[in-house]
């Protein structure tokens, strides 16, 4: 199976301010309706972005940016993989939030886009960091769970499980999940609803 | 010491630790449709790949179907190239689909309890956040992505990290016009809309009880809303009647056998919760949200939050364009409908025509009802529901998603207010990007339909019929 291990990102960051910010908002149901994931990229906040001129998506100073900043709760709502889809297409190859909805943070994991999280004081002061000076590099290292920034290291938390299917490249997990079919089998045998009771 | 419901579940269906440390889970259930699935196939195919159990995979169409012309092909291509595709894969894998031709169509989560799929102490999986809505009948259902309905077909296991499990006991009695959407709403109100993120939800108390599956259903359905992937109700003889009889059930001496273990699969008494949480039934009011998530609602009688009331008051007042400090009631509405996952089964349809029989919908709102299932829409039509809601200006429709998500023909446009029984009050959710939505039940929907503003639904029951 294609996968790649994953530890460092390195790159500008985008700082997206707000609690709750949902996957509506990061991809409107419209832009679902494809048989493929192509050009979501385009479309990422797209109308929070026409309500919004200076919305950070359309800020030519965070055009590149590939670690984005984000606070409570984001990635909240619809289970659409379509949003961190939308997001890895636009160039964003990790998310440093202080905390994010579930399914989200799954669907996230299993295309490669890692998510990880920091407390609200330090998640502010990078925002506010990365407000003044654009252009300035971050690196993330999953492997060491630090962002490095303007010469300050914040540790960053991120689960076992997560931070070693990053770096293992186990992340897509259907050739894990194929590797001993014969052990699927065995449990299904097992379950009182598949054999029929 | 006892072992929950989800414990019990979750030991059954584990396969092997992975290397991640994840468990790899077998899922007993997996359920599809045509938005979440054509990336997932193609991912297959992409690496030869084919579908382990096709005969534990069930396929319809909801999301993108117009409930008013069902004509193939559609008039939007998009929405023809996604059930096109759809068709096409269950065709290649021989997985069933119930299309619009079918009795048995309707929206997921609407069909898969209706059909009997759906029974305690599965694994069951499906590309919709919703998908907690199956706990209903004391399953653990997960809402997941394509890539990891890629991941089921291929292998009908996900890699999966434990969840703790939430007790949250509702006792008392529900006071008259306060129904299971209310209850939902006042428990993500207090909890949050991430106070689930980690747990599964397990509802209990002598309100749950005493529920039908229907209600059990919509308050399962909205766990997500409150950030619990999982949400479930244990089994009793209120699961076993409900079974009892329907398509994919067991029958005969089966149905017997599978009481007994369904019965065994419920949480034991004293069972070891992560955390408890009690309300009391007397303290909730008929709901409804004023913000963009829905953990902000207020009782139909309260008033709207002020600004600084929250992080996120002042954003959503904004958009809502709604003032702290003012009564809910009497908010104007454009739109009313009735319909989604989360309320339109045939009883929420029964309460919504309570409300509208021998009334009108006031002149400026387009209401619409739209049954979860043609089944449903059968059955409904049978009781001549649809009449009642014909006769008082509803418009009634096929099944499908509908106006929940407006991936289809139905959509709010501009920044018209709706008077929604689905599930999302999201900024935009509903089709129009300024387009502003009210949860609430389906007969404070009826209500506001017939006000042309919110109304508490207890004052217009007690009123005569005009």
């Amino acid at each position: 199976m294609p996968t790649r291990e994953i530890d460092r990102i390195e790159g500008t960051g985008l700082p997206l301010r707000g609690d709750n910010i949902d996957t509506d908002r990061i991809i409107p149901a419209r832009f679902l309706k494809a048989i493929t994931f192509d050009g979501l990229g385009d479309h990422v906040f797209e109308d929070d972005r026409a309500a919004r001129p200076d919305h950070p998506f359309s800020n030519p100073a965070y055009a590149g940016a590939r670690l984005l900043l984000v606070n409570d709760n984001f990635g909240s709502g619809s289970s659409r993989e379509h949003a961190p889809q939308a997001l890895q297409r636009w160039g964003i190859g990790a998310c440093v939030g202080e905390s994010f909805a579930e399914i989200f943070r799954g669907n996230a994991l299993a295309i490669g886009l890692a998510c990880v999280t920091a407390p609200p004081d330090a998640i502010r002061g990078l925002m506010a960091l990365v407000e003044g000076a654009p252009a300035m590099p971050l690196v993330l290292s999953l492997a060491e769970r630090a962002l490095e920034a303007d010469g300050r290291r914040v540790a960053v938390a991120v689960e076992d499980q997560v931070r070693d299917a990053l770096l293992s490249g186990t992340w897509d997990a259907t050739g894990l999940l194929l590797d001993d079919f014969d052990a699927v089998r065995g449990v299904a045998s097992g379950v009182p609803y598949v054999r029929g009771f | 010491m006892g072992r929950t419901l989800l414990q019990k579940v979750w030991d059954l269906h584990a396969v092997r630790p992975l290397s991640t440390g994840q468990t790899q889970l077998f899922i007993g259930l997996h359920l599809i449709h045509e938005v979440t699935t054509p990336q997932a196939f193609d991912m297959l195919r992409a690496r030869g790949v084919g579908v382990a159990f096709p005969d534990r995979t069930f396929a319809t169409t909801d999301h993108i179907i117009p409930t008013l012309d069902r004509g193939r092909p559609f008039a939007d291509p998009l929405a023809e190239a996604m059930l096109s595709a759809l068709e096409r894969n269950c065709r290649e894998f021989d997985i069933p689909l119930w299309n619009l031709d079918s009795e048995r169509q309707g929206i997921v989560h609407v069909i898969g309890p209706e059909l009997g799929l759906t029974q305690p102490g599965m694994t069951i999986a499906c590309g919709d956040s919703h998908t907690s809505t199956h706990g209903a009948l004391g399953a653990v259902a997960f809402g997941i992505g394509t890539s990891q309905v890629r991941d089921v077909l291929a292998s009908q296991s996900l890699a999966m990290s434990p969840l703790k499990v939430r007790r949250i006991s509702v006792d008392g009695r529900l006071a008259a016009g306060v129904f299971a959407k209310d209850v939902v709403l006042e428990i993500i109100h207090r909890l949050g809309v991430k106070g689930g993120v980690g747990y599964a939800y397990e509802y209990g108390g002598s309100v749950v009880d005493a529920m039908s599956i229907d209600e059990r259903l919509t308050v399962c359905n909205m766990s997500i809303e409150g950030g619990a992937r999982v949400g479930y109700v244990n089994p009793d003889e209120t699961t076993f009647d409900y079974l009892r009889g329907r398509p994919f059930a067991p029958d005969g001496a089966a149905f017997d056998r599978a009481v007994s273990w369904w019965r065994s699969m419920a949480s034991d008494p004293g069972a070891d919760y992560d955390d408890v949480v009690e309300i009391d039934a007397a303290d909730i009011e008929p709901r409804v949200t004023w913000g963009i998530n829905p953990g902000q609602s207020v009782g139909v009688t309260g008033r709207i939050p002020a600004a600084g009331s929250d992080g996120g008051a002042a954003e959503a007042l904004a958009f809502m364009g709604l003032a702290g400090g003012d009564p809910i009631r009497g908010t104007k509405i454009d739109v009313a409908f009735v319909g989604s996952c989360t309320n339109s089964r045939l009883s929420d349809l029964r309460e919504a025509a309570r409300i509208a029989r021998g009334r009108r919908v006031a002149r400026h709102v387009k209401a619409l009802v739209v049954p979860g299932s043609q089944a449903v829409r059968t059955a409904a039509e049978a009781e001549g529901l649809d009449q009642v809601f014909r006769e008082a200006g509803f418009e009634w429709r096929g099944a499908g998603c509908s106006m929940c998500l407006a991936m289809n023909p139905d959509r709010l446009e501009g920044r018209q207010v709706c008077a929604s029984s689905s599930n999302r009050n999201f900024k935009g959710r509903q089709g129009s990007p300024a387009g502003r939505t009210l949860l609430m039940s389906p007969a404070m929907v009826a209500a506001a339909a017939v006000a042309g503003e919110v109304t508490d639904v207890r004052t217009v029951a007690a009123a005569a019929a005009p």
